[in-house]
């Protein structure tokens, strides 16, 4: 049904005119950096998905194994992920041989199509999620990114991930099944180094979306996180620096913007107004603030309105013959 | 997309004008195809300008494009008697025209956008010029001409009518109101379905004076919302009575605010 992928693939539509004209996509460049022995993260852009990025907007991480190499979430397109997969094997010396998909979200999983789907792993939920919206968010990507999208194809992970320990190539993982930024957040933690992947679930100075967002399944998969033991963490979006501090960082907006929101639909407030509302000071070094509060008051306010404001009818009159 | 031939029809329509009045000579800053038509059919010969005295506030993304805000502000004109939501290229174009009979010139509520096209707010000032602004926004398409989604649940019929809102104080002998209707706003624009949609809404006081007067095309959102600032104090219930293409009509009270005792202070 292509009326609720629609509303749901509507990730960034506000392309500004100049950008438009960008018909061709350009150069990926993925920089994989050592930060720790045998992982490395390839940063996205803190911006929104626009044609001067290519959609590379989401953090990959790679982990050498004797097997080969893991790659966590492909990317936004095949191009890339094939750019990531070439600059993955120079920093191992390995080629990908296995491939996550921490949840459905195009950013982190349209360039499965650059692998065999048997070697693509995700949680059942994304799975799902994907073939079900899978094909709405390449649309959209499409739309956004034209050239850049060139062969893109929606790829479904043929691997299922159950939660526990893993062991590939003589490195141990483990992983647990989340979910809140999404119906389906897989968390990897890579055990020799400690490295806690997170997916979406974390946020570092970029501030979270929440297109599918369940606001108190998150903050408890985030209350899960905070004691999970690790020594570094690798947020979806956002630098890996400092990011001790981004899961307090992430539970902090989505209270934040829960009960903004909650306080404007009782001020009788309209979403224009909601979204142009005064953000916090705290919030100051967040990233995309006003453009993701904007589409949180899209994502929530219509169900909030139905759910907080009373009844006012008493029902409907016969129908009248029209005039 | 259904809406593309109509709207090559309508260019050409524009094209094929006669000679422009005084005020079709004013330099649309939004450079839209469908100016001129739009100039015509509402304004006639009456004077436009672009400027400040009226603001148009809306989201820099058209986030979900089946939901999409849009507040009209006049308050800096004085005796605005209408006011209009335009959007150039939807097959739907207007979906709002407010009387602020006794009401402060405001409005806000959510439109289906069909396309990317220009999205404005119109003003008739005392001096019958109409003031205007508003911006460009992209939308993915699909909004108008995709079905509501209590269409695809099937359940609409279930709450047609279901009226919520809420009043608060908004100043001395002023008060803002939210209004929620279940509706589906079927367009007509979907194969199927023919359109069907809320056609008036009108606020009253306890004496049967209309305060404010709202004529709805169905390019507003399913289950349409709306914000207006009408002249009554918190002590004056407030009736909202809706009727839709069918005729059926829809009632609400909004009554007086217990916690206030005249022109009231914004909580
Ligand atoms: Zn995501």
């Amino acid at each position: 049904m292509k009326f609720a992928r629609r509303s749901v693939l509507s990730a960034a539509l506000a392309v500004p005119l100049a950008a438009r004209a960008e018909q061709f996509g350009g150069t990926y460049a993925p920089r994989p950096r050592q930060i720790a022995d045998g992982v490395w993260v390839v940063r996205g852009a803190d911006e929104a998905i626009a044609p001067g990025n290519g959609g590379a907007i989401a953090n990959s991480t790679i982990i050498a194994t004797d097997a080969g190499t893991v790659l966590v979430d492909p990317g936004p397109s095949l191009d890339y992920a094939k750019t990531l997969a070439a600059a993955a094997l120079s920093a191992t010396g390995k080629p990908v041989t296995r491939v996550y998909v921490t949840h459905l979200h195009p950013d982190h999983a349209l360039g499965l199509g650059a692998f065999d789907p048997a070697i693509a792993f995700a949680l059942p939920g994304t799975i799902e999620g994907l073939k079900q919206d899978g094909d709405g968010y390449a649309d959209a990507m499409y739309r956004i990114l034209a050239g850049w999208m060139l062969g893109t194809q929606v790829v479904v992970p043929q691997g299922r991930v159950t939660p526990g320990p893993v062991e590939y190539g003589g490195r141990r993982l483990t992983a647990w099944a989340m979910a809140g930024h999404s119906r389906a957040d897989l968390v990897l933690r890579d055990e020799p180094t400690g490295t806690l992947i997170t997916g979406d679930l974390v946020f570092h100075d970029r501030a979270p979306a929440t297109p599918d967002a369940d606001l108190a399944q998150w903050r408890a998969a985030l209350d899960a996180l905070a004691v999970l033991p690790h020594r570094l963490l690798v947020p979806g979006h956002g630098p890996v620096e400092g990011s001790e501090a981004a899961i307090a960082q992430t539970r902090d907006w989505l209270e934040w913007l829960g009960s903004a929101l909650r306080t404007s639909v009782g001020a009788g407030l309209d979403m224009a107004e909601a979204g142009e509302q005064a953000i916090p000071g705290r919030f100051a070094a967040v990233k995309l603030a006003r453009y993701e509060l904007q589409r949180s008051v899209s994502h929530f306010y219509p169900r909030l309105e139905a759910e907080m404001l009373p009844r006012i009818d008493a029902g409907s009159e016969a129908p009248r013959p029209k005039v | 997309m259904r809406a593309l031939p109509a709207l090559s029809f309508l260019t050409q329509l524009a094209a094929a004008a006669p000679a422009p009045a005084a005020s079709a000579l004013v330099q649309d800053p939004l450079g839209s195809p469908m100016w001129q038509f739009h100039r015509r059919r509402l304004f006639g010969e009456a004077p436009v300008v672009f400027d400040g005295g009226v603001k148009v506030r809306f989201p820099m993304i058209a986030e979900d494009q089946h939901v999409f805000p849009v507040e009209v502000d006049a308050r800096a004109l004085a005796g605005v008697t209408r006011m209009i939501v335009l959007a150039d290229l939807d097959p739907i174009p207007y979906p709002l025209d407010y009387r602020p009979l006794h009401a402060e010139p405001f409005v806000a509520t959510r439109i289906k956008l069909d396309q990317r096209t220009p999205v404005r707010g119109a003003a008739l000032a005392a001096d019958g010029t109409w003031h205007l602004s508003g911006g460009w926004v992209d939308a993915a398409g699909g909004g108008c001409s995709a079905p509501p989604a209590s269409r695809v649940k099937g359940d609409w019929a279930q709450h047609l009518g279901e009226m919520r809102g809420i009043r608060r104080p908004a100043g001395a002998g002023a008060t803002r109101l939210r209004i929620a209707i279940r509706h589906p706003m079927d367009t007509g624009l979907v194969d199927g379905i023919p359109a069907y949609n809320l056609e008036t809404l009108t606020v009253t006081d306890t004496k049967g004076v209309s305060l404010a007067d709202l004529g709805i095309a169905g390019s507003v959102s399913e289950d349409p919302a709306f914000t207006l600032i009408v002249g009554a104090p918190a002590s004056e219930a407030l009736t909202v009575t809706a009727r839709d293409s069918n005729g059926l009509v829809f009632r609400g009270t909004l009554a007086a605010d217990p916690g206030a005792t005249g022109g009231g202070q914004g909580s």
